[in-house]
């Protein structure tokens, strides 16, 4: 009896220990969501302004035949990005992200293109790493705080085998919205070739302006297209890293939940043991004092 | 007369809004300036330019725009920058080291296009914080 209250002492101490890492992790995530917030925020100014840009020209001249824009006659290989967090203790969060991306993966195939994926975050490159799938790039350590820089690497890369005629033909991103602190969903985008939205301009009574160009429509466009890219792939790195934080705080808050809910049903057990214990080191003792009680009456 | 109103904002945050009377740039082909009941343009800026806001009332605003574009529709303007830093933002200090180690490396290197847009960066930073080059 004894051996087993230690036992339970002993797990109980354990699982407390692991709440307080698991408490201490959501607390972290938590401060962290609201960082993430913040600079989503601070991007949203410029993504807007150059979407808007973006369709400017494009709008104002439909002429415009730009490498960028253009979808390849017979598009062979497709470029994936992916977009996951360098760290664990997430969830569900890298799971979703690369179910996602493995879903598409076999409806471009089913369309008989190659699928390069080009992946960010440590937990997606392993999991490609892992499966011996080749990837047509990958970046680690900025997952949590990713800077523009960063996202401009990535474009370079993309955009660079994107030109190339042996490179790839069509690029999309995998990776989590942010829509809300309790929901956050991974969307597929396709970024390039831009799809033209034609319908929008007939929808809006605002009709886009006409605009000039310095030096001329061809060159903004060409010097344009590549910072949207860039920008598309930025707000997706944004919106990844704030879920990241959302998803992890939501999971260390449910394996915190949970530790303390073990807790309570360590803590009764052993409870129930020591009392088992008393009770029984009682009725030894009611027991023996009644036989050396019985005992002493029987020598009389 | 009727105002323009200006942002500026690179892709990690707004650096500057608000309203204006003039705006003057420098796109590839050169300067440009920008009052209100301008004609919608789109411009492509220069790496290492000075973007110049002029207010009535107060002084000018200055801010060193490391390429980027200028977007201009219905009095109202818009920078986009790849970096972007206002004038009274600069570390005078730390662009003239920055000057003086790209002019360093281009003297051992004339070839250093890393280098030259490099100086032209640091160039424009002490412009914009009103230092003389």
């Amino acid at each position: 009896m004894g051996a087993q209250l230690r036992l339970l002492r002993r797990r109980i101490n354990s699982v407390k220990s692991t709440a307080k890492i698991t408490r201490a992790q959501e607390l972290i995530a938590s401060s962290r969501i609201v960082k993430a917030q913040q600079r989503m925020q601070a991007a949203l100014p410029y993504e807007r302004e150059i979407t808007r840009a973006v369709t400017g020209v494009v709008s104002n001249a439909a002429s415009v035949d730009h490498p960028l824009t253009v979808a390849k006659e017979n598009p062979a290989k497709a470029g994936v990005l992916i977009v996951t967090s360098d760290s664990g203790f997430c969830g569900g969060f890298n799971a979703n992200v690369l179910r996602e991306a493995e879903a598409l993966r076999g409806l471009l195939q089913s369309r008989g293109l190659t699928v390069v994926p080009f992946v960010t975050g440590r937990k997606g490159v392993t999991w490609h790493t892992f499966r011996n799938r080749e990837m047509g790039g990958n970046w680690v350590g900025f997952s949590r705080k990713p800077a523009y820089a960063d996202a401009k690497e990535i474009a370079t890369t993309l955009i660079d085998s994107f030109k190339d005629d042996n490179g790839i033909d069509e690029i999309h991103i995998v990776s989590t919205e942010f829509v809300s602190m309790l929901s956050q969903n991974v969307v597929v985008k396709r970024v390039l070739p831009l799809e033209v939205e034609e319908t929008e301009a007939t929808d809006t009574t605002v009709i886009p302006p006409y605009f000039e160009f310095e030096p001329t429509a061809g060159d903004v466009l060409e010097s344009l297209l590549p910072r949207y890219v860039e920008s598309r792939i930025f707000t997706a790195l944004l919106q990844s890293a704030a879920s990241e934080e959302a998803a992890r705080r939501r999971a260390m808050k449910s394996a915190t939940d949970n530790a303390n809910e073990l807790i309570r049903l360590l803590t009764q057990e052993m409870n129930q043991a020591r009392q088992a214990e008393i009770t029984q080191e009682i009725s030894e003792i009611v027991g023996g004092a009644n036989a050396l009680a019985d005992a002493a009456a029987g020598k009389e | 007369m009727a105002k323009l109103r200006v942002g500026v904002v690179s892709p990690e945050r707004e650096i500057w809004s608000g309203e204006a009377d003039m705006v003057i740039a420098k796109t590839v082909d050169g300067e440009i300036g920008i009052m209100p009941q301008h004609a919608p343009v789109l411009g492509v800026l220069v790496e290492g330019g000075v973007l110049r806001v002029k207010r009535e009332g107060e002084g000018d605003l200055v801010a060193a725009v490391h390429g980027g574009f200028i977007s201009v529709a219905d009095n109202e303007v818009s920078v986009l920058a790849e970096v972007a830093e206002l004038g009274s933002e600069v570390d005078i200090a730390a662009a003239r080291d920055a000057l003086d180690r790209a002019q360093a490396s281009i003297e051992a290197n004339q070839e250093d296009a890393d280098a030259a847009i490099e100086a032209k960066r640091a160039r424009a930073r002490l412009r914009a914080a009103g230092e003389e080059v």
